[in-house]
């Protein structure tokens, strides 16, 4: 949730480790992505100030919005940029990325502007540069906020900024880094690679989808016209030992701001790892009692002397057709017993054990991980 | 009669309270048509709202599709005793007929990018060389996008960095930015990429689409205009009419 996703961008990479990367993802019909960045971006930078964090400055690579809009966002929030300008640096995408004005005028001494953004090299060093000189050389951290990645992989390929992100996330001096995506601007495989990057996913979503095809319907309309400020915010974690953890919250737009909430009557449940698929894969508690109470086949083998009632699907289990099965089974018992006794007395025994009864089917444990091919 | 059958439109974009500056300041409307209800009476309303509106009001039009006589033929015949020479005349009206090939794009060895660079840095030295009150109230209008990709030699790419730069004026000389782009000559994966940038990029997002239910000869279609900055989103019918654009919410038609 909103909150778990800034504290880990706080507490930033362990020694030895990759850095945390978190993806902001939303698309047009729930596309709250810059107001989600702005929350983060205001919390980490309000952390770093406070030393909460050990990040000890921040730069902020700006393609969507000028940088006098964030200047001016983090003066709204209470936080002095003035006196903290030694501790944010915003590098300038926004204004001239292609180098196509003749001059620009300089906003302030916390910005510079960047005008090769197709060259994915120079927007490394760039950054590197800038927080270096921040926060100074050796092993002092700093994080990195990305305003969004669309324009980098408009102008550049996949691959490329894919470099650039990774190769950030693994410099040492690196705290913590966060990006925004817009994911129906893209293929699913570049969104992919993106996800595949980060150790946190936030993806935006509308709260009702949009039904396909009824253009123009008054309904979609008032669906449109929801949407527009309310939409789910579910968070994907990776942690360190390998498990993904799933949680979801309900993120409303008002004037004040952004605010998250908890999911309403729609499924406070922690979303599991089952799929979602139109038939029920639950089990209700009468279902649970049954299948408590199937006789399975090699299970109960008989003891010496009773018949053996093997359950081959076609005899119903219930009392009352238990002699008709029974008088089944002596004649086959009885033919049996008369083969037997002529052959040497060697019955073949199965001796079965069950696995753990109570292994739940949606154990992390993936059962496959024993084979040894 | 005129003003208040259009006040819905106006409502919607905020242009109703007349004693506020120029409400769409700063802002990038995209209006996005189709085919059987074309959007560019909007972009006449726009153009007629802006110049009459304020003495200090200034409009930069980049014409792809009509040349000059057209607008100035709908526009006289929108509001009587007006025309667009006049106000070209007293430098309230820039017109860059692009139809004519003023800023060359896509030929004579001149890249397409190159083309849409010029045209950028001629648009930046208009606005530069207004006197300063008129340099706060200016409208760019680009009609429209789908042409100026087709004069980019297809490089949806170069009209996305020429509206981004654009849009960077709108931070510098708090100008307004509206396009017109259609909509269903999109309709391919690749393609539809195009529009939903101009979707993510503008502030205000205007749709022109006929009704669900088909044809009519009362109701011309319908629009939605969704405004990010006030949250606000609206949907009502609108009629072409001779001279003017009728709106009104759906059973409410005067005729």
């Amino acid at each position: 949730m909103a909150k778990s996703i800034c504290i880990a961008l706080r507490e930033g990479a362990l020694e030895g480790e990759l850095a945390p990367a978190l993806t902001i993802k939303d698309s047009i019909a729930s596309p709250f992505g810059l107001q989600v960045f702005d929350h983060v971006l205001s919390q980490l930078f309000s952390s770093i100030l406070a030393g909460k964090s050990p990040s000890q400055g921040l730069i902020l690579v700006s393609f969507s919005r000028s940088p006098s809009f964030y200047l001016e966002l983090l003066k709204n929030k209470g936080i002095n940029v003035a006196s903290s300008d030694k501790r944010i640096h915003i590098l300038d995408c926004y204004n001239d990325p292609l180098g196509w004005k003749d001059q620009i005028v300089e906003i302030s001494s916390t910005v510079t502007v960047f005008r090769e953004v197709k060259h994915m090299d120079k927007l490394f060093n760039s950054i590197i540069e800038l927080g270096r000189g921040l926060v100074g050389g050796g092993k002092i951290r700093f994080s990195i906020a990305i305003d969004s990645v669309d324009e980098m992989l408009r102008r550049a390929s996949v691959s490329s900024v894919a470099r650039l992100l990774s190769n950030l996330r693994s410099h040492e001096q690196i705290s913590s880094i966060f990006w925004l995506l817009h994911s129906d601007l893209h293929k699913a495989r570049v969104t992919a690679v993106l996800e595949y990057l980060s150790s946190m996913v936030a993806s935006l979503e509308p709260s009702h989808q949009l039904a396909n095809g009824q253009r123009g319907d008054l309904e979609n309309f008032a669906l449109i016209k929801h949407n527009s400020k309310k939409g789910k915010f579910h968070v994907r974690f990776k942690k360190r030992n390998g498990r993904v953890h799933v949680m979801s919250e309900e993120v409303h737009m008002e004037q004040s701001g952004i605010n998250f909430t908890p999911l309403t009557s729609e499924g406070a449940i922690n979303q599991g790892l089952v799929p979602k698929v139109q038939f029920n894969l639950q089990l209700s508690e009468k279902e649970r009692i049954d299948k408590a109470n199937v006789v399975l086949p090699f299970e109960h083998q008989g003891d010496n002397g009773k018949p053996l009632q093997i359950y081959d699907g076609r005899r119903s289990l219930v009392d009352s057709k238990h002699e008709r099965a029974v008088a089944v089974e002596n004649v086959q018992t009885k033919e049996e017993s008369e083969s037997e006794s002529e052959s040497d007395m060697q019955r073949g025994e199965i001796i079965y054990y069950r696995d753990s009864d109570d292994e739940m089917p949606d154990s992390d444990e993936d059962p496959d991980d024993d084979l040894d091919i | 009669m005129n003003q208040r059958s259009s006040n819905l439109l106006d409502e919607a974009l905020g242009l109703d309270q007349a004693s506020e500056p120029w409400p769409l300041k700063g802002r990038v409307v995209a209006i996005e048509d189709r085919v059987e209800t074309s959007g560019s009476f909007i972009l006449h309303h726009l153009l007629k709202r802006s110049l009459s509106r304020n003495s200090s009001n200034v409009s930069i039009f980049i014409a792809f599709a009509q040349p000059f006589s057209h607008y100035d033929r709908v526009l006289r015949k929108q509001i009587l005793g007006w025309n667009l020479v006049s106000q070209r005349d007293n430098g309230r009206f820039f017109f860059f007929d692009m139809l004519k090939l003023q800023c060359p794009v896509g030929d004579e060895g001149i890249t397409p990018g190159g083309g849409l660079i010029a045209l950028y840095g001629k648009i930046h030295k208009t606005i530069s060389a207004l006197p300063e009150i008129s340099q706060k109230n200016v409208s760019i209008i680009i009609d429209d996008l789908s042409l100026m990709e087709v004069a980019a030699n297809g490089s949806s790419d170069h009209v996305l960095d020429f509206l981004h730069y654009c849009r960077t004026l709108t931070s510098e000389f708090d100008c307004s930015l509206i396009t017109l782009n259609h909509e269903d000559i999109y309709s391919t994966e690749d393609g539809s990429t195009f529009l939903l940038q101009m979707a993510y990029l503008a502030d205000i997002l205007i749709k022109v689409e006929p009704l669900a239910t088909g044809l009519a000869a009362d109701v011309h279609g319908q629009l939605t205009v969704s405004n990010k900055g006030r949250n606000k989103a609206s949907n009502f019918h609108f009629k072409v009419k001779e001279n003017m654009v009728e709106c009104f919410y759906p059973g409410r038609s005067r005729d």
